[in-house]
C-alpha cells in the first residue's frame, strides 16, 4: 500500500459529500476581518445567520491605524465604519472578536496561530489570500473570496475541488544571514508566480525541520505568491511546543487526545506527490526582488537581469514592463540600488523572531531613510517591548508603531509616495501595492534594516558585527 | 446568480502576463461600497493618469474596445489578493467572460461565484486571438458554454476547459449556499461523528 500525504490525511476526513469533482468540505476555523464586509452584507441581505459562531473568529487589521491620533487615526470615516461593522457583526452573530483595545488584536494570520486557534489537521479559511500562513502548523489553510466566505459563514462548509500536491524539499543548513524569507523568495524565483497554481505545497526536508514555527509561517505565507492554493509543513515537536498553553489550544486530557492525532498527520514514507521540486539550502543567499512580482527576485550579490535574455515570451514582456515601472536598468548591481523608505511588518515578517533579527542589525546603527516597524500583534508588541527591542529601533531612528497590516497594502493610509523606492518585509511587490507609483523591493527583516542604515539595498552579511 | 450560456461580444486584448488583482482594482478602493461609478475603478491606475485623465495608450480607453464584454488575457490572470472586488469591477464595467491560459486560483473561483466565465484556452490560441483583436479593433468573439467553445474573430474555434460542476452551476445560475443547504442532514450527521472523534474541537 502506498503511503498517504499529509494533505490527504487532512482533506479526506473533512469531506461531507462529493458532487462530481467538488467535495463539500467541513471548515474547522473561519477567520473574518473588517475587509470581509461584502460577505456580511450579503449574509444579512439574504437573512442568514452565522451557522457556527464558535468556529468563527474576527479581528480588525487591514484598516487599523498604526499611528493612532486623538481623532482615532483612521484614513477616513469609511475605514472606521468597516472596523465598527465587524464589531457589530461579532455582537449580533456571537463570535469571538479581538477588537480595537483588546490586547489580543493583531494581523489575522499572526493571531490565529498565536492564540492557538489554528491547530494541526484543521481546515482553515479566511477572506484573505495569505491564509496560507496557518499551514505552518500542519493545517490546510486557504484564502477565499467574499461569496465563498458568505458560504462558510452561513453553512460552515465549502465546495472545493481537490487540489494537486507539490512537495518542495529543501535540505541542508542555511548560511549566516539567510532566513525563511530568503528561502521562500528563492523557491518562487525558481518555480514562478504560477508555479503552484492548482496545488497545495508541502514544504519538506531538513531545512524546514530546523526552522522555527515563525519561519515556517513566513514560508507558508508566501505560498500564494507562487500561485498555490495553500502551503503546509508537517507538525512536529516544535509545533507542539509552540501550541502548548496557548489560549485556544486544548488542555489536559483533550491536549493528549489532540496530540495523539496530530502525530499521525505527517506524510507517510512512500507517499506520492503530483509534483516534486528540490532546492539546496546552502545555495540560497539573501534575496531581493528587482521587479513587480515576487518571482522577479535575485540574490543580493546579483544584478538586474536583462529581459532580452529571457526565453519565455510572457516572462520577458512582464520583466520589460516591470523594469519600466521600477526604474532600473539591466546590469545594475542590486547593491547599488538606493532606497527611500523601509517597512518592517506584515503577516509575512512581523513576528517576534523577525523583530529580533531586525533589532540585531539596528543595534548601534542609524537609519538614513524613514523607516518604521509594525509588530504583527499586540502580544508581540508587548513582548518586544519587554525585551527592549522598541528602544533599539527608536535609538536607530526607526519608528515603533501599533499593530496592523499597515504598509503591506496601505489600506490604513500607511503608504509611500509616488516614485519612492521601498525596501519592505511584506509579500507583494506589485505595481502600486504600497501606493500609486511606489516601487517595492521585498526583503527579509534583517535586510530591510540593512537597507535603512545604508540607504541602499545591502547584503546584510557585509555589515560588520557590532 | 446570473446564468451564463452563450455570448457574442466585442473582446479586448490585454497584453500582460500575471495581471494581479491589485492592478484590476487598487487596494485603496476596496473600502468603497459597490454602486454607481464603481466601474470607473477597473484597472484604475493603469487606465487613468495622476490627474484622473484617461491614458490613451491603455487598451480600454480606445474607442472600439470600450464596449468590450470579453477580455482575452495572458497567463495567470487575477493572481494575488483574494479580493472579490476584482470581479465586481470587471462585471460592473460590463465584462462577462475572461479567456486566458491560466488564472489565479482564488480569482478563478470568484468569477464562477458571480456568474462570470473564466475560460481556459492555451496561450498559443490566446496570443493569436489577442493579435487579431489588435489588428481588428472592435472584433467579436463568441463563447458557448454548453459546447465549451470560443470562436475567435477569424472564425477559428477553440475548446476551453471547465469543471463539469462549475459549468452546470453557471448554465443554471445555481447558488452555492443553496447547494450546500440541500445537504443539511448529511452535514449534521457529519458534525456529530466528527466532534465525537475529535472532542478537543467540540
Amino acid at each position: 500500500m502506498t503511503g498517504r500525504t499529509m494533505f490527504e490525511k487532512i482533506w479526506d476526513p473533512h469531506v461531507i459529500v462529493q458532487r462530481g469533482n467538488d467535495a463539500l468540505l467541513f471548515i474547522d476555523r473561519n477567520f473574518v476581518h473588517e475587509g470581509s464586509f461584502h460577505a456580511f452584507g450579503a449574509l444579512r441581505k439574504e437573512g442568514r445567520r452565522v451557522r457556527r459562531p464558535r468556529q468563527t473568529f474576527g479581528v480588525p487589521d487591514h484598516y487599523v491605524p498604526t499611528a493612532p491620533s486623538a481623532a482615532g487615526g483612521y484614513v477616513d470615516a469609511e475605514a472606521q465604519g468597516l472596523v465598527e461593522f465587524l464589531a457589530e457583526n461579532a455582537r449580533e452573530f456571537g463570535f469571538d472578536h479581538f477588537g480595537i483595545g483588546d490586547g489580543r488584536q493583531g494581523i489575522v494570520h499572526v493571531i490565529g496561530p498565536e492564540l492557538g486557534i489554528t491547530q494541526p489537521g484543521l481546515t482553515v479559511t479566511c477572506g484573505d489570500s495569505h491564509t496560507s500562513t496557518h499551514g505552518a502548523l500542519g493545517a490546510f489553510a486557504f484564502g477565499i473570496g467574499a461569496s465563498q466566505l458568505k458560504q462558510v459563514l452561513a453553512t460552515q462548509c465549502l465546495w472545493q475541488k481537490r487540489p494537486k500536491t507539490l512537495r518542495i524539499t529543501v535540505d541542508g543548513a542555511l548560511g549566516a544571514g539567510v532566513t525563511a524569507k530568503d528561502v521562500v523568495l528563492a523557491i518562487i524565483a525558481k518555480i514562478g508566480v504560477a508555479g503552484g497554481v492548482g496545488h497545495v505545497i508541502e514544504y519538506a526536508g531538513s531545512t524546514f525541520r530546523a526552522m522555527s514555527i515563525e519561519g515556517r509561517m513566513t514560508v507558508c505565507n508566501m505560498s500564494i505568491e507562487a500561485g498555490a492554493r495553500a502551503g503546509m509543513v508537517a507538525p512536529d515537536d516544535a509545533t507542539f511546543r509552540y501550541l502548548a498553553g496557548r489560549e485556544y489550544a486544548p488542555k489536559g486530557p483533550l491536549w493528549d487526545a489532540a496530540l495523539a492525532h496530530w502525530r499521525t498527520l505527517p506524510s507517510d514514507d512512500g507517499a506520492r506527490f503530483d509534483r516534486e521540486v528540490a532546492l539546496d539550502a546552502a545555495a540560497i543567499e539573501p534575496m531581493v526582488t528587482w521587479g513587480t512580482n515576487p518571482e522577479e527576485a535575485a540574490p543580493i550579490s546579483g544584478r538586474v537581469p536583462d529581459p532580452a535574455s529571457m526565453t519565455d515570451a510572457a516572462k520577458r514582456s512582464h520583466a520589460e514592463q516591470a523594469l519600466a515601472y521600477i526604474g532600473l536598468t539591466p546590469g545594475t548591481k542590486l547593491t547599488d540600488v538606493k532606497v527611500d523608505r523601509v517597512f518592517i511588518g506584515s503577516c509575512t515578517n512581523s513576528r517576534i523572531e523577525d523583530l529580533r533579527a531586525a533589532a540585531q542589525v539596528a543595534k548601534g546603527r542609524k537609519a538614513v531613510v524613514p523607516a518604521f516597524v509594525s509588530p504583527g500583534s499586540q502580544q508581540i508588541k508587548r513582548q518586544a517591548e519587554a525585551e527592549g527591542l522598541d528602544r533599539v529601533f527608536r535609538e536607530a531612528g526607526i519608528e515603533w508603531r501599533a499593530s496592523a497590516c499597515s504598509m503591506c497594502a496601505g489600506m490604513n493610509g500607511d503608504l509611500g509616495r509616488a516614485g519612492e523606492r521601498v525596501a519592505s518585509t511584506s509579500n507583494r511587490n506589485f505595481e502600486g501595492r504600497q501606493g500609486k507609483g511606489v516601487r517595492t523591493h521585498l526583503v527579509s527583516p534583517a535586510m530591510a534594516v540593512a537597507a535603512a542604515v545604508t540607504g541602499r539595498l545591502t547584503d546584510v552579511r557585509t555589515l560588520t558585527e557590532r | 446568480m446570473q446564468p451564463f450560456t452563450r455570448l457574442t461580444a466585442v473582446a479586448m486584448p490585454l497584453e500582460m502576463a500575471s495581471v494581479d488583482t491589485d492592478k484590476i482594482i487598487p487596494a485603496r478602493f476596496l473600502r468603497k461600497a459597490r454602486g454607481p461609478g464603481y466601474e470607473r475603478l477597473l484597472f484604475h491606475d493603469i487606465r487613468f493618469d495622476a490627474d484622473g485623465n484617461e491614458r490613451p495608450e491603455f487598451v480600454l480607453n480606445q474607442t472600439p474596445y470600450r464596449k468590450a464584454q470579453i477580455l482575452v488575457a495572458g497567463p495567470n490572470f487575477g493572481c494575488g489578493s483574494s479580493r472579490e472586488a476584482a470581479v465586481y469591477v470587471l462585471m460592473d464595467y460590463g465584462f462577462r467572460a475572461v479567456i486566458a491560459p491560466s488564472f489565479g486560483d482564488i480569482h478563478y473561483g470568484n468569477e464562477l461565484q458571480n456568474g462570470m466565465l473564466p475560460a481556459i484556452v492555451p496561450e498559443e490560441a490566446c496570443a493569436k486571438m489577442r493579435a487579431q483583436l489588435r489588428e481588428r479593433p472592435g472584433a467579436e468573439i463568441t463563447i458557448d458554454l454548453e459546447t465549451q467553445t470560443a470562436t475567435g474573430p477569424d472564425g477559428a474555434q477553440y475548446r476551453f476547459e471547465i469543471d463539469p460542476g462549475a459549468k452546470e452551476r453557471l448554465l443554471k445560475g445555481l447558488d452555492d449556499v443553496g447547494l450546500v443547504l440541500e445537504n443539511l442532514p448529511a452535514i449534521e450527521a457529519f458534525e456529530k461523528r466528527y466532534f465525537a472523534a475529535a472532542p478537543w474541537l467540540a
